[in-house]
């Protein structure tokens, strides 16, 4: 790759990867929003209309943070959190729901949708749903609907219809499933907020570019702060909108090593996890051709990961070209591991985070040490962890 | 000439309408398939689709959702799926067979072996939900040099445009999603059905099925008038859905409502 990374081409693929994978109903609908896509990310007072909500709504630019602390105690690289869980509504999220949302009024839809996982991404749309009055319905698998019932009700509060679905393993991917049937069955005002990396193009590349602002930001704080580039970036990876969002603008910084952190669960060796990156195979689902975990019959299998926001079978389609390019490279936590990460965070720089980025910190804890003191990691830390209080609490028989 | 080419020519010249039914390979246990395909044949049926159960049916209501579900427990895949086509052909040579489902356990075969084995068991037509034309090239492809006509669909939204384009692409008949939304659902607007029918009659020289929202006799004859036949499937489904202690008495429903509809579209 000497030549300026340039991807997806114009139909959305990267390299064998991504694609408009979808019934006919829904070409009509994402060649539209591809269309408006295109005209708006160059259009000077929709970018101005954007920085200005990132910076006065969500509270941009996110501080690039020393933990020094922890540093010193693993005795290696120096660590720096991109502290995406300041963000309003705490995570990243809202970087690209904020985006969307501005998209959707601007093509005159009245009515969004979305799907969610943690609550993470359905409280991010629900809360610009209600700042623009529009009516807002998320589906949210029921698994996760018990699991998360704090998002659960901050997404009530914020005036959304939240939708338990009952079909599959009930969790993220049937989420996705079902938030598809509503738009094609309300195609005409309704507009979908997908909250990853994933679905049919132009998702995956309008994503990643309105959460491109984690690296954009991450890549000059660090240039203004220790007067160069990082030498690793660290993230962790369900449908992999954070990572993706903090490696874009490095993908041609060929030094920096960019590592995605998918969810090992139970340990990859027992099959209850969730890391098709390290452990499953290509495949379509959900409008796009990426790794997915699937049996021998191109069924998609039940994920486990103690983080309901990393509990997806799939994965983006732009990680998917990244790791057979080798130009990122993916690796897995275990829910046990993540925990650690999760409390030496907690312990050592007095910041909570949500169990999704804890697997960052889980691997981050395992790579510092082998780096020279001189080195520098970027971890993003991608949400806080007010939401995994009830899940940490039970883990750890601890009644509240 | 195709299985399908020459069903529609046939039925066109004694100007009759296609009735084609739907089921989901394996619902509500894979024994139960084979005898019904048979019955749906002597129903009256000129053209089957078999549905290949898929652990995501996103395009699916969730009639066709529990189907998939219950085809799934028993394991049912799209190997099996070919062995029940193979069984079926043993015994009937006319009936053209499509297989309907999504394209990811095509994929995990792989398209060549795919297409090899959908041979090898006199498939007549591929109908992949989620491959629209757009991704179908290498696909679409490997199935016609093998005689099998790959399916595509068509919705209301779809431009002249994209009507061409499957026109170009697919053979054997286009399939008219006659309603927004998911399998099952509510009511189809014939009058809306109609208009449709002309702009895709106006950019397509292929036989239209029209499906979506057909659950009795008189919607069949009416749909099936505006376009070259027609599609039951989530109305079929719910007789099996309803009598899943009774497969028995599920065939004999399912049979009931085909022979009115035959009945009605004939007359």
């Amino acid at each position: 790759m000497t030549e300026k990374y340039n991807m997806p081409d114009e139909r959305g693929h990267f390299g064998p990867y991504g694609g408009m994978f979808v019934a006919e109903t829904l070409m009509l609908p994402i060649q539209e929003l591809n269309a408006a896509y295109q005209q708006y990310l160059d259009d000077p007072e929709f970018i101005a209309e954007l920085d200005a909500d990132l910076k006065h709504y969500v509270g941009r630019p996110s501080p690039l943070y020393h933990a020094e602390r922890w540093s010193r105690e693993l005795g290696g690289a120096q660590i720096y959190l991109k502290r995406e869980d300041l963000n309003h509504t705490g995570a990243h999220k809202i970087n690209n729901t904020i985006g969307q949302a501005l998209l959707a009024k601007r093509m005159g839809k009245t009515r969004i949708i979305a799907e969610t996982g943690a609550g993470q991404h359905g409280v991010a749309t629900a809360t610009v749903a209600a700042r623009l009055g529009l009516e807002c319905v998320i589906y949210m698998g029921a698994v996760d609907v018990v699991r998360q019932s704090l998002n659960v009700y901050r997404m009530k509060l914020l005036g959304a219809t939240v939708v338990p679905v009952e079909s599959g393993s009930k969790t993220l991917k049937d989420a996705l499933n079902e938030a598809l049937r509503d738009w094609v069955t309300n195609v005409d005002n309704t507009f979908y907020i997908i909250g990853t990396v994933a679905g049919p193009h132009p998702y995956p590349a309008m994503v990643r570019d309105f959460q491109a602002i984690i690296g954009r930001e991450a890549k000059q704080q660090c240039l203004d702060q220790v007067g160069r580039l990082p030498d690793a970036l660290v993230a962790c990876v369900g449908g992999g909108s954070n990572a993706i969002g903090l490696f874009y603008p490095f993908i041609d910084d060929r030094s920096v090593k960019m590592i995605g952190v998918e969810a090992a669960g139970d340990g990859v060796e027992t099959g209850r996890h969730s890391a098709p990156l390290c452990a499953g195979r290509p495949g379509v689902l959900h409008g796009n051709r990426t790794y997915l975990m699937e049996d021998d019959d191109g069924e998609i299998i039940e994920t486990h990961s103690i983080s309901a926001g990393l509990d997806y079978p799939g994965v983006g389609p732009e990680h998917a070209w990244l790791k057979d390019t080798g130009r990122a490279e993916y690796v897995n936590i275990t829910d046990t591991e993540a925990l650690e990460g999760f409390h030496a965070l907690t312990r050592m720089e007095g910041i909570i985070p949500a169990l999704e980025s804890s697997h960052a910190m889980a691997y981050t804890m395992k790579l510092a040490p082998t780096m020279s003191k001189d080195d520098i990691i970027i971890v993003c830390l991608s949400g806080r962890g007010d939401k995994d209080m009830q899940t940490m609490a039970q883990r750890e028989g601890i009644e509240l | 000439m195709s299985r399908l080419a020459a069903t529609f020519e046939a039925l066109a010249r004694s100007g009759r309408k296609a009735l084609i039914p739907f089921i989901t390979a394996g619902d509500p246990r894979p024994d139960f398939t084979l005898p019904m395909m048979h019955a749906m044949v002597e129903a009256g049926a000129d053209a089957i689709e078999l549905g290949v159960p898929f652990s995501d049916p996103m395009a699916d209501g969730p009639v066709i959702q529990r189907a998939s579900e219950r085809a799934l427990e028993y394991k049912m895949s799209l190997r099996r799926v070919l062995a029940i086509a193979t069984e079926f052909r043993k015994t009937n040579q006319q009936t053209p067979v499509v297989l309907m489902g999504y394209v990811n356990p095509i994929e995990a075969m792989g398209y060549e072996d795919f297409a090899n084995a959908a041979q090898r068991a006199d498939i007549d037509g591929v109908l992949t939900v989620d491959l629209p034309p757009e991704e179908a090239g290498e696909c679409v492809a490997l199935l016609k040099a093998r005689d099998i006509d790959p399916i595509f669909l068509l919705a209301p939204n779809s431009t002249d445009e994209r009507i061409k384009k499957m026109d170009v692409a697919g053979s054997g008949y286009l399939y008219y999603v006659s309603l927004k939304g998911v399998t099952g659902a509510g009511h189809l607007n014939v009058a809306d059905v109609e208009a449709k029918l002309k702009q895709i009659k106006a950019n397509t020289r292929l036989p239209v099925a029209i499906g979506f929202g057909v659950k009795d006799a008189q919607t069949a004859k009416t749909v099936a008038g505006l376009g070259d036949g027609v599609v039951i499937g989530s109305a079929l489904i719910s007789k099996i859905e309803a009598n899943l202690d009774d497969p028995e008495r599920a065939k004999r429903e399912i049979v009931d409502l085909l022979v009115a509809m035959r009945q009605a579209m004939d007359s």
